[in-house]
C-alpha cells in the first residue's frame, strides 16, 4: 500500500547533536506530524552521591527542584505549566537525575526556561521541603506494604551486597527523616552542574531553533565544584543461593524475584543476553517462563524475566506474583527453567523469533516523540553512535545461539541465585 | 496531510470504522463487543473478563501459542480489555503485516475452543489476578464503595468478578456467554493507520461477511434507584496509610451533564485524558482539591475520575491521607471545596484553562496510532463516534452557570458513598 511523509528510523542524517561550551549535549530530531514537543535528559547527580545515613538525598533534592525558585513560587511554576497543558518532572536514578517534559510546540520556550530555572536556581522553601518530606514518607510506608516493591528491593540487597547498587534510591524512612533543608541546598550547590548533562528535544521545530533556545537558558551555567562520580567497586558474586523473605501481613499474594547479575549496557554480551532474555521470559506472552508458570501451571497472572543493564553491573531476574501456598512450586519451576536455559541455551528457531521481534517492533517503539527522545538519550548515555538504530537490525541478526549460551552461562548461575520473597 | 475517515455497515451487522493515517508504517486494528461486567448476573460475575482470557487460548486454525509467536515475530503488540459495558481486542502491527490481525479476529469471533484443560488453568490465573489486586488497599476500598453504590444495577460488582463465582463457573457457562455475545451484529471494528481505505474495506468484507448474524442479546436492565441518603463505609487492612474514596452518582456519558462534570473534575482534581496508550498526563498541583488538601498538609495526594459509561456510574475522588490527620478532618476540608464550587461564581478563565489542557492531552496522544484506533471504537460502546468528535466542542460550550448547577445537582451528600480505608497498623515483631 502507498505511504507518504512518514518517519524512518532515526540516524545521523536526521539527528542533530551539538555541545555547548559548558558541557551540555543537545540532541534533536524534528517531527512535524504532531503539534507537540517532548524533552528529556539527565544531569550527573544521582543517588550514588548519597551518604548511607542520608540515603534518599539525591531523590529528595530532585523532587524539590520544582518547589520554588528565585523567580517563581511552587504554585506559580505549576500554574504556568498546567495552564499551558504542559508537564515537567524530575526523578533520581543511581548515576543521574532524569527529567522529562512535554508541551505544545509554542510553549517550548516556557518549558525550557522552567527547566533551566529549576536546575539552576531552586530555593528549597522550608515549608515546601517539609510538605514534600511528608509525601515521600507516606510513599515509603506504602512501599513497605507493596509486595512487588519489597521483593525487588530485597533482591537488590541480596545480589549487590556491599555494592552501592544494593541501596534503594528513595532511601528509608529514617534516612529521609534525617535530611535537612541545608543538606538539599548543599547537595544542589555541589553536584548540580552542566558537565555530563544531556538534553534531547523532539517535535515540530527545527534543530537550530532548539539549540538556540537551550543555549539561551542554560549556556551560561557553570559549576566548577561539580565532582566526578565515585568509582564503583567490583561486584562480589554470590557463592551460593541466598534466600530472604519479607513478611507483609494481611496480603493475598506473594511476590518472588529470582536471579543473578547481568551485563553492563556497554558489555559486548548485552545484545546476546537481551535476546536470550526475550526467549526466557519476554517473547510472546512472556517467553518460556510465562509458558511454564502461567500457561501450563496456572500459577500466576504475572510471570516474566527482565534484564536490567545500565552503566554498572546489571541484574537478570525472573519475577512472579503467586498465591502464598504456591511459592515453592513456582520457585522450583523457575529454577528448572533457568537451569535448562544455561544447560541448553536457545534453539535457532526461538532465537530467530526474538530477532524478528526486536527488529519488527522498532517502528512501534519510535512512533511517538517520547519514544524518539528515549532512543536519543539511550544513544548518548551508552555511546551507541547516531547510526545505532539503522545498524541495529544487522547487529540483532548477527547474534547466534552460541552467543546467547555464552552470555547466559557467564551471568546466570542456577546454583548461586538471589531469591527474594515478599508476602504474608 | 488529510486523514481519510469512513464508516461502513456490513450485511451481517458488523460496523467497520476506518481512518487512514500515514505518519508511521503501522496499523492498529480493534474489535469491540458490547459485553462487559454489566451483562453478568449473580453467580456469573467475572464471566466476561474470563471469556476474554479464553479468547487467547486458541481455535482449530490458530492453536494457543501460534498467535503469540506470529504477532511477536512481526514486531506487533496485542492485548484485550474488559470493562463495564464492553470487551475489546486489538493488534498494532507493522502495516504490511496487519492481515494476520484481520484473520485472527474473524476466526476467534466464532471458533474459539474453550478447552476444559485451558479453562481449568485459566481459573487459577484469573484468581491470581484478583489476589494481586486485593494486595492493594485502593482496590479493596474501591470495591467496597462500588458494591455499596449499586444495589440493583449490575455495575455493582468488580469487573474481575467475585471469588466464589470464579471458583464455581464452568466451561459451558463461559462458552455459552461467548456464543451469545460474540456475534458480528454486536460488534464494532475500528482500524487506523497506514492503509488504503478501499483495499482495507474489501479485505474486511472478504473475511467477515461470511460470519452469520446472531440474535443480539438483551442487556441486563435494572436501573439503580435514586440514593436515599449518604452511605458511609469502612474497609480495613494492614499498613499505616489511610485513604478516602468519595463517589457521587453521576449520569451516563450521553447525558448533557456529563460535559460540565468533566470540566468540574478538571477544576477539582486536574485534567484526565481519554486515551489508553502513551501521551502522558498533566500534573494537578494547581487543582482546587490539591490546594485545599495537599497544600494544607491534610493529604499527600488526590485524584479524580469520571468514567464514560452507557448507564449512570460514579464520579470518584480518591485521597491518600497525611498520617497526621483523620479521615473526618479531610472530609470536612473536602466538603468546604465542594460547597465553594457550588456557591461561588467560577471564573471563566478556569474553564478555558481546562479546555486548553484537554486539547493538549489530545495532541500528545494522537501521535500514537494505537490510540487513534482505540478512539474510533471507544465512544461507540456507550454513545456514537460523534460523542468523541464533539467532545472538545461540548467542553468549550460549558458555562460557569452550568458548572454551578451541575455541582449542586450531583455533589450532594445524599448522592454519594464515602469510603474510608482505615489502616490497622504494622504487625508487632
Amino acid at each position: 500500500m502507498k505511504t507518504m511523509n512518514r518517519q524512518s528510523l532515526p540516524g545521523q542524517d536526521d539527528i542533530t547533536r551539538t555541545s555547548l561550551s559548558n558541557g551540555i549535549t543537545i540532541l534533536t530530531r524534528s517531527n512535524f506530524n504532531s503539534p507537540s514537543v517532548v524533552i528529556g535528559g539527565y544531569l550527573s547527580c544521582g543517588s550514588l552521591f548519597d551518604p548511607d545515613e542520608k540515603l534518599g538525598l539525591a531523590a529528595f533534592t530532585a523532587e524539590a527542584l520544582l518547589r520554588g525558585s528565585r523567580k517563581h513560587t511552587f504554585q506559580k511554576i505549576f500554574d504556568m505549566l498546567e495552564s499551558a497543558g504542559a508537564s515537567l518532572s524530575f526523578s533520581a536514578g543511581g548515576h543521574t537525575v532524569g527529567f522529562t517534559g512535554r508541551a505544545l510546540v509554542e510553549d517550548l520556550p516556557l518549558l525550557l526556561s522552567l527547566l533551566a530555572d529549576s536546575v539552576r536556581h531552586p530555593t528549597f522553601p522550608d515549608e515546601q521541603v517539609e510538605r514534600l518530606r511528608a509525601q515521600i514518607l507516606t510513599g515509603l510506608s506504602i512501599r513497605a506494604q507493596d509486595t512487588a516493591d519489597m521483593a525487588a528491593i530485597t533482591f537488590d540487597q541480596i545480589l549487590y551486597g556491599r555494592h552501592p547498587y544494593a541501596r534503594p534510591n528513595d532511601g528509608w524512612p529514617e534516612t529521609v527523616q534525617s535530611i535537612t533543608r541545608r543538606d538539599l541546598v548543599e547537595f544542589h550547590h555541589l553536584h548540580y552542574g552542566p558537565r555530563g548533562s544531556v538534553i534531547a528535544v523532539v517535535g515540530a521545530i527545527n534543530p537550530g531553533t532548539i539549540a538556540e533556545q537551550v543555549e539561551a537558558v542554560l549556556g551560561s551555567w557553570h559549576n566548577p565544584s561539580q565532582p566526578d562520580l565515585p568509582a564503583l567497586p567490583e561486584l562480589k558474586l554470590l557463592k551460593k543461593t541466598v534466600t530472604q523473605k519479607v513478611r507483609i501481613q494481611g496480603k493475598f499474594q506473594t511476590d518472588l524475584v529470582i536471579g543473578s547479575s547481568g551485563p553492563r549496557r556497554k558489555d559486548t554480551e548485552f545484545l546476546s543476553a537481551s535476546l536470550g532474555n526475550s526467549v526466557l521470559g519476554q517473547f510472546g506472552m512472556d517467553g518460556r517462563i510465562g509458558e511454564v508458570v502461567r500457561e501450563k501451571s496456572g500459577l500466576a497472572y504475572t510471570a516474566t524475566s527482565s534484564l536490567n543493564a545500565g552503566i554498572g553491573p546489571g541484574s537478570w531476574d525472573v519475577s512472579a506474583g503467586v498465591n502464598p501456598s504456591n511459592i515453592q512450586k513456582a520457585r522450583d519451576l523457575i529454577v528448572q527453567e533457568l537451569t535448562r536455559f544455561v544447560d541448553q541455551g536457545v534453539t535457532a528457531e526461538e532465537l530467530s523469533d526474538s530477532q524478528s521481534n526486536f527488529i519488527g517492533r522498532l517502528p512501534l517503539s519510535l512512533e511517538s516523540n517520547a519514544g524518539v527522545v528515549g532512543a536519543l538519550i539511550n544513544i548518548e548515555r551508552f555511546d551507541l553512535g547516531l547510526d545505532y538504530y539503522r545498524r541495529y537490525p544487522e547487529m540483532v541478526r548477527a547474534v547466534t545461539p552460541e552467543d546467547v549460551l555464552t552470555a547466559a552461562r557467564k551471568y546466570l548461575h542456577p546454583d548461586r541465585l538471589a531469591v527474594a520473597v515478599a508476602g504474608p | 496531510m488529510k486523514n481519510i475517515f469512513s464508516t461502513h455497515l456490513l450485511n451481517n451487522g458488523l460496523k467497520v470504522m476506518l481512518k487512514e493515517i500515514h505518519t508511521a508504517p503501522l496499523i492498529s486494528s480493534w474489535i469491540w463487543y458490547r459485553v462487559g461486567s454489566r451483562d453478568e448476573v449473580s453467580g456469573h460475575t467475572g464471566i466476561s473478563h474470563w471469556c476474554e482470557h479464553m479468547q487467547f487460548k486458541g481455535t482449530p486454525q490458530f492453536p494457543p501459542s501460534y498467535l503469540d509467536r506470529a504477532i511477536s515475530r512481526d514486531g506487533g503488540i496485542w492485548n484485550a480489555f474488559t470493562y463495564f459495558d464492553w470487551t475489546t481486542y486489538f493488534e498494532t502491527m507493522p502495516a504490511e503485516k496487519i492481515d494476520l490481525s484481520l484473520r485472527l479476529e474473524a476466526d476467534r469471533m466464532v471458533n474459539s475452543l474453550f478447552d476444559e484443560k485451558e479453562v481449568a488453568s485459566e481459573r487459577t490465573v484469573v484468581i491470581s489476578e484478583r489476589e494481586g489486586s486485593e494486595n492493594e488497599p485502593i482496590f479493596l476500598l474501591g470495591e467496597a464503595v462500588q458494591n455499596a453504590a449499586f444495589r440493583s444495577h449490575p455495575y455493582h460488582h468488580e469487573i474481575i468478578g467475585d471469588l466464589t463465582d470464579l471458583k464455581s463457573m464452568n466451561r459451558d457457562d463461559l462458552y455459552g456467554h461467548y456464543r451469545s455475545f460474540y456475534i458480528p451484529n454486536n460488534a464494532v471494528m475500528s482500524v487506523a493507520g497506514d492503509f488504503n481505505t478501499t483495499e482495507m474495506l474489501s479485505r474486511i468484507q472478504e473475511l467477515y461477511t461470511q460470519i452469520p448474524a446472531g440474535i443480539a442479546p438483551a442487556r441486563v436492565a435494572r436501573p439503580e434507584p435514586a440514593a436515599r441518603g449518604e452511605h458511609r463505609l469502612t474497609a480495613e487492612g494492614p499498613g499505616e496509610t489511610a485513604y478516602l474514596d468519595i463517589s457521587y452518582h453521576t449520569p451516563a456519558a450521553n447525558d448533557p451533564d456529563f460535559f460540565p462534570l468533566t470540566v468540574l473534575d478538571s477544576l477539582l482534581t486536574g485534567p484526565s485524558s481519554l486515551n489508553m496508550f502513551g501521551g502522558g498526563g498533566i500534573s494537578n498541583k494547581t487543582s482546587r482539591l490539591y490546594r485545599a488538601l495537599v497544600e494544607k498538609e491534610l493529604a499527600v495526594s488526590v485524584g479524580g475520575g469520571l468514567v464514560a459509561t452507557a448507564d449512570p456510574y460514579l464520579y470518584s475522588v480518591v485521597i491518600t491521607l497525611n498520617p497526621n490527620h483523620t479521615p473526618e478532618e479531610v472530609l470536612t476540608a473536602f466538603d468546604k471545596e465542594i460547597v465553594r464550587i457550588q456557591d461561588e461564581p467560577i471564573p471563566a478563565g478556569e474553564i478555558s484553562r481546562a479546555i486548553k489542557q484537554a486539547r493538549a492531552l489530545f495532541a500528545y496522544s494522537s501521535e500514537n496510532i494505537t490510540n487513534q484506533a482505540f478512539w474510533l471504537g471507544y465512544a461507540e460502546m456507550f454513545s456514537t463516534y460523534d460523542w468523541f468528535l464533539n467532545y472538545l466542542e461540548n467542553l468549550s460550550r460549558v458555562t460557569p452557570a452550568d458548572l454551578q448547577q451541575v455541582a449542586q445537582r450531583y455533589f450532594r451528600p445524599q448522592n454519594r458513598v464515602v469510603g474510608i480505608f482505615r489502616p490497622t497498623g504494622l504487625e508487632k515483631k
